[in-house]
């Protein structure tokens, strides 16, 4: 789960990062309000969206006067975002964040992270801070210094140092630095986050080490022990359909394409998606039904793939395990008599109860093509989607 | 011969008494894996389904000799569950449970170094031998016994995989789903060091998917150890960038994680690759001929 920046900074603060004084605006009036009450003579006028890259986008901007801070709150709320990580479609803007300016002497980069090949959370700081750290980690990867945390020893305190030392910090800066990446490593295991990236860190000309941006990603699995974060959680920055999914147990995605699928298992859906694209068509969505659905979420399934306007034909590849045939034979006879079904649908059928699952279909006197195997399956859904 | 579960293997299940639990132990006994007990805290001295219950792993093990526990205890406390059995010195412990928080897999991976323990999954659809041992949730009336070994990280894709054998009257020497999760017990490399020293298994298949980098080290491994021919498929090549799509490991961050890229190095290192999950089975029966 996603939070905002300015959620994230909270609750940095909690842990004892520094932060620039800042507050959120949701009007212009509130943006100019919150810029007089924190005083100075500089403003950074930020865009709240759940995505990277809002800088380049128009997403950020800076304000020398209560009236530059008035003129970009007016550019910046509602528009459109559009930036590297939102799709072309981009993001409505509905929140902005105001701080007070800082004079920078030096951009540095932290973040926390799981490393998959060792199964370890894995510091990393580097110099090269204020872009993107992929090209970092490919470029120059020698200026990226990375330590591994044994969860059973934790954060012990030269770890901060070996970072601070090691991105070239010198003097105060080195404690500073040390006891805030401490902060950073005890919030994401406290809080159980997926990432905690800040990307500017800066040194500020006072010699002050404050985190400009802040990413906070949270281990979805893990929310049921932090209702301070659930709460966090912004409805307005997920689909509808996606949001709606996820009461019924589904797991959805939509897609550009216009084939809907409603498949069970995680795999066997991305092996759907793939086998439709070779075959030359392309999917509207990924939707893992999962082991445990029954009538109602099948029902379900089929009402979110028709949501979606492209759809021009829907593909059902069961392969039962836990999951029986028959049950989702009896959720696609349902749905498609509820739904007034308009366009073609494939369906293929495997596993437990098979033989039941397809007679309750065949005896159902719905149009529906049956399909022998997943190739069959998939040039059956290509060529229907074409022709309707 | 065959990997890890054979007849001699007694299976014990943490979370017996649990609706899944119930179910798929009986599933199990069904197929023919040799079930010696359960554990439920709480409930110990009971009889379930004709399965003696105890309170812990541990007393479990020393009365009914079980080597082999299936985990089916709740995401918020299966990482202790898991914990105990290693606590236990259980040889195989199996977690079939979806959803365990990373963190607590994270310790859970820290305390299986220098363990007696081999932790399969989480989040996984178990392990079976077929003809002999079926310890999980899948289908066993697809499976055949047989000369090759299938290694996954997704569920229903390998009951794809294994139905499309069967079909073709190939048989399986062991399947192991080894889970979607972005921490595990066992990994791909782990899995095809024992079929390659397994008398019983000719050739693999291995299924992978998007993110992480398991696949790009088991392809370097299967050049330089594995002289058994294997087949490969990688799901999400249709998948967008940063979307997760189901399974929390499959989530491409950029570089060399795509399915793409993945395809590419397996074939660099002499690994058979079906672009189309459609081809796994023929694959394996051209290289077999």
């Amino acid at each position: 789960m996603n939070v905002h920046e300015y959620q994230a900074k909270e609750l940095m603060k909690e842990f004892k990062m520094k932060v620039l004084k800042g507050a959120v605006a949701n009007s212009v009036d509130e943006a100019v309000a919150a810029a007089k009450e924190m005083g100075g003579n500089v403003w950074v006028v930020k865009a709240q969206i759940h995505a990277g890259g809002r800088g380049k986008g128009g997403g950020v901007k800076l304000a020398k006067s209560l009236d530059e801070v008035k003129q970009h709150a007016q550019d910046i709320l509602g528009m459109n975002l559009v930036t590297h990580q939102t799709g072309p479609e981009g993001k409505k803007v509905l929140k902005l964040l105001i701080e007070q300016g800082c004079e920078i002497e030096h951009e540095y980069y932290a973040g926390v992270v799981l490393d998959r090949a060792t199964g370890k959370i894995t510091f990393m700081a580097s110099s090269e801070g204020g872009v993107d750290i992929e090209t970092v980690a490919a470029q120059t990867p020698e200026k990226i210094i990375k330590v591994a945390i044994d969860p059973a020893v934790g954060f012990s305190p030269y770890v901060g140092r070996k970072l601070a030392y090691g991105i070239g910090l010198t003097g105060d800066a080195v404690a500073q630095a040390a006891k805030f990446f401490e902060g950073l490593y005890r919030l994401y295991i406290e809080k159980d986050c997926s990432i905690a990236e800040i990307n500017p860190l800066v040194l500020t000309k006072d010699q002050e080490i404050i985190a400009l941006d802040a990413k906070l990603n949270f281990d979805a699995n893990a929310l049921f022990r932090h209702p301070d974060i659930e709460r966090l959680r912004d409805p307005s920055e997920e689909s509808e359909q996606e949001l709606e999914a996820g009461e019924f147990g589904l797991s959805y995605i939509s897609l550009d394409g216009n084939i809907g699928c409603l498949v069970n298992g995680a795999g066997l859906a991305m092996a759907t998606m793939d086998i439709i694209k070779l075959h030359g068509g392309s999917p509207a969505n990924f939707l893992d039904v999962g082991g445990g659905a029954d009538k109602e979420a099948v029902k379900k399934a089929f009402s979110i793939i028709l949501q979606d306007e492209n759809v021009k034909a829907i593909l059902v590849n069961i392969f039962g395990g836990i999951m029986k045939c028959d049950i989702i034979a009896e959720g696609i006879v349902a749905a498609a008599k509820e739904m007034s079904l308009e366009v073609p649908l494939v369906v293929r059928l495997e596993g437990t109860n098979v033989s039941l699952g397809k007679k309750i279909l065949k005896e159902s006197g719905l149009s529906i093509t049956a399909a022998e195997d997943l190739k069959d399956a998939a040039e059956k859904a290509v060529t229907a989607a074409k022709e309707s | 011969m065959a990997i890890l579960v054979n007849r001699e293997t007694r299976l014990m299940t943490v979370g017996l008494t649990g609706k899944q639990g119930t179910f798929h132990t009986l599933q199990s006994r069904d197929y023919g894996t040799n079930v010696v007990g359960g554990v439920t805290p709480g409930k110990g001295g009971m009889i379930h389904e004709g399965i003696p219950v105890f309170n812990s792993t541990q007393l479990c093990m020393q009365e009914t000799g079980a080597n082999a526990a299936m985990i089916f205890v709740p995401p918020k406390f299966a990482a202790d569950s898991i914990l105990e059995c290693i606590d236990a010195e259980m040889p195989l412990i199996i977690a079939i449970t979806e959803g365990i928080p990373i963190n607590d897999m994270v310790k859970v991976r820290t305390a299986l170094k220098n363990s007696h323990s081999r932790l399969i999954g989480p989040n996984c659809p178990g392990i079976i031998t077929p003809g002999e041992c079926k310890i999980g949730i899948m289908p066993g009336h697809i499976h055949m016994p047989g000369n090759v070994g299938v290694v996954s990280r997704s569920g229903t894709l390998t009951y794809e995989a294994v139905f499309q054998l069967t079909q073709r009257e190939i048989g399986q020497s062991t399947c192991v789903g080894i889970g979607g999760d972005p921490v595990n017990g066992t990994n791909f490399i782990d899995c095809l060091q024992l079929f390659q020293e397994d008398a019983a298994t000719d050739a693999v298949i291995m299924i992978g998917e998007i993110g992480g980098s398991a696949e790009t080290e088991a392809a370097r491994w299967i050049q330089e150890n594995m002289n058994k021919p294997v087949v490969s498929f990688i799901a999400g090549a249709s998948a967008p960038k940063g979307k997760r799509m189901g399974h929390a490991g499959a989530i491409i961050s950029g570089g060399d994680d795509t399915a793409e890229a993945k395809f590419k190095i397996l074939e660099e290192c002499g690994v058979t690759i079906a672009r189309s999950p459609a081809e796994l089975g023929e694959k394996m029966q051209s290289l077999l001929n």
